[in-house]
């Protein structure tokens, strides 16, 4: 069941388009926020509410890359492994990550605190290597900095 | 000489806080939009086209002309939309988060000005998911437009309506080709569609749509205020206006500028950029994003506009140059992008989804040691059909560009690769 504000949210989004159809991407991202992924019972719930089939609606939700079909941790890393980044050598900072946390991109910590991702180029290459943690993003990342940054993140 | 004035970036501040309404009013803000709305609609566009505003979203297609082709008068369809592609996911581009984040109401003006030359009533800021701060900014910005009537239903109290509106993506590179942005913004795969009919005749849901790229809108304003003539005072070339150039990758001084279009290599990598750090040498360079072909030691006098770099065998893009040193393995760069333009083909074509992967998987054989005598030709062979004509959209020739170029020019290094079963630069 989606719940009352989840709906109310989706209800305000309508507004901006002419069509249910298109709040689609809108409504997976709504529930998403609250749930931290989109499980098989919301992307129901969801094609529901919004008149779509949930086949439709689980081919939309495949296609975009933030649009989670699987468990993430409390806090999702997305590292950004494009063309600027892999210059500055992201991949040092991928390993401090993944020496620090035990974890490989796709892969979330045993206690349930982080996922780390590969994402494409976040639009900040004069500062890579660059990551992002949930809203926040971090730039000219260094090995040694990895782990003050993930202090901030409980 | 070129008029020195940077229009674009007049109001960022040095602490990256974006002006408000009062701040942007005070700097002739919204005054284009009243001047616009003193003007026809074909006399809007007309200007776009003496000013020769080329797009700057990486395709350089003329603004006047793209808009002249909507329908007009009382029998044409409606509503009409004006879409802002603001998905910024080329890699190595990083130029329309400075315009969204620090001046969010030059954008919206433009917006406003665009929607007033096709007549349309409805607007769409396509946003990436990660510009989290651009997308606060900008949320921000439309609220305050809204409250000083500039949008809504009497714009700047005129008998004209628009709405504006933001859209956050849920992140694919697809997303930025223009068709599949409209499929996106209808909720759906970011597939694109067969053109024509193109968007400025059927676009969003089925309607005309002008899709235009967040800095040529920028652009925008400052053409209906201050005229064609001063447009191209301001560029070394017939392209005219400025150029929010950027560098990323192996340099001293990564960063953005706006200068004059047609600003060469040479002076932005050495005097803007501050040259190459120390102890690497220049090997060559991506122009303006990983889509585009690189160009080398003997391009550096070339000047970066829609017109030059094509003949030194490239593209402009979207001006943002990924520097690459003598320190770093082009086999290794290049398995990086196609890595990307695999991930990202959204798999209508052939050639493109089955070509990249394969294109991928040789160059991680050919990085790890396991290259084998033929496989510059069978990338070759790909790079064919990957190019114009094959596919339904331009991701696949543009994963070919860097690729074909990187054959001819590290040839070599390829070579070396394959002979000595490993990586040299390891
Ligand atoms: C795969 C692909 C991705 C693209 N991504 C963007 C983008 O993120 N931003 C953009 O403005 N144009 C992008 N383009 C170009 C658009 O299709 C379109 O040409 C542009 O938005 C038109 O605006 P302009 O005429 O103002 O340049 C992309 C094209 C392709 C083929
Ligand atoms: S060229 Fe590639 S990305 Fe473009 S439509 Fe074809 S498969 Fe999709
Ligand atoms: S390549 Fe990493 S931010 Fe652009």
């Amino acid at each position: 069941m989606l719940t009352v504000e989840e709906r109310h949210e989706i209800e305000e989004e309508l507004k901006r388009y002419p069509d249910r159809h298109a709040v689609t991407i809108d409504a997976l991202k709504i529930v998403q926020r609250r749930r931290g992924w989109v499980t098989d019972e919301a992307l129901r719930d969801v094609a529901d509410f919004l008149g779509v089939s949930a086949h439709d609606l689980d081919g939309v939700a495949t296609f975009y890359n933030l649009i989670y079909r699987q468990p993430v941790g409390r806090h999702v890393i997305l590292v950004c492994d494009s063309v600027s980044c892999w210059i500055r050598r992201y991949d040092r900072i991928r390993e401090a990550l993944g020496t620090r946390l035990g974890i490989g991109f796709g892969e979330t910590t045993s206690d349930g605190r982080f996922t780390m991702l590969p994402i494409v180029c976040l639009g900040a290459c004069d500062h890579a290597p660059v990551l992002m943690i949930d809203q926040d993003l971090h730039r000219d990342v260094t090995p040694d900095g990895v782990e003050e940054i993930l202090a901030k993140y409980d | 000489m070129p008029t020195l004035d940077k229009p674009l970036t007049r109001n960022v501040r040095a602490d990256g806080a974006p002006v408000d309404i009062a701040a942007y009013e005070r700097a002739d803000g919204y005054q284009a939009v009243r001047k616009a709305l003193t003007m026809a609609p074909g006399d809007i566009i007309n200007l776009m086209k003496q000013a020769n505003l080329r797009g700057r979203g990486g395709a350089g297609f003329n603004t006047g002309l793209k808009w002249s082709f909507v329908p007009m008068g009382p029998d044409a369809p409606t509503p009409k939309y004006v879409v802002c592609n603001a998905d910024e996911m080329e890699p190595g581009t990083f130029k329309d988060r400075l315009l969204l984040e620090s001046d969010p109401h030059q954008l919206i003006e433009g917006m406003i000005i665009a929607a007033l030359a096709i007549e349309a009533t409805t607007g769409y800021i396509f946003l990436r998911w990660e510009y989290r701060e651009a997308a606060a900014r900008i949320y921000r910005a439309l609220a305050e437009a809204y409250a000083r009537g500039y949008l809504g239903r009497r714009v700047a109290g005129s008998d004209h309506a628009f709405d504006l509106h933001l859209h956050v993506s849920g992140g694919r590179y697809m997303c930025g080709e223009e068709t599949g942005l409209l499929n996106a913004l209808e909720g759906r795969r970011a597939n694109p569609r067969t053109k024509p009919p193109y968007p400025q005749v059927a676009g969003l849901w089925g309607k005309p749509t002008v899709v235009n790229n967040v800095e040529t809108l920028c652009n925008v304003p400052h053409i209906v205020l201050r005229g064609a003539d001063w447009f191209k005072s301001l560029s070394y070339t017939a392209d005219g206006g400025t150029k929010l150039y950027g560098a990323s990758g192996s340099v001293r001084r990564p960063g953005l500028w706006e200068l004059p279009m047609g600003t060469t290599v040479r002076e932005l990598l050495e005097e803007h950029a501050g040259g190459m750090p120390d102890g690497l040498k220049f090997r060559g360079l991506l122009p303006g994003g990983a889509s585009t072909e690189f160009l080398v030691e003997e391009h550096l006098d070339v000047r970066m506009d829609f017109t030059d770099v094509p003949k030194a065998g490239s593209r402009l893009g979207t001006g943002t140059m990924i520097v690459l040193d003598d320190r770093t393995c082009p086999v290794g760069m290049l398995w990086n992008l196609e890595h990307f333009f695999a991930q990202e083909s959204c798999g209508w074509c052939t050639p493109c989804w089955s070509g990249l992967a394969w294109v991928e998987q040789l160059l991680a054989r050919m990085e790890e040691g396991g290259g084998q005598p033929g496989d510059l030709e069978k990338m070759e062979f790909q790079t064919h059909f990957l190019g114009p004509g094959h596919t339904f959209c331009a991701l696949a020739p543009g994963a070919a560009e860097p690729l074909t170029s990187a054959l001819k020019y590290f040839r070599e290094d390829f070579e070396r690769h394959i002979r000595e079963h490993r990586c040299p630069y390891h």
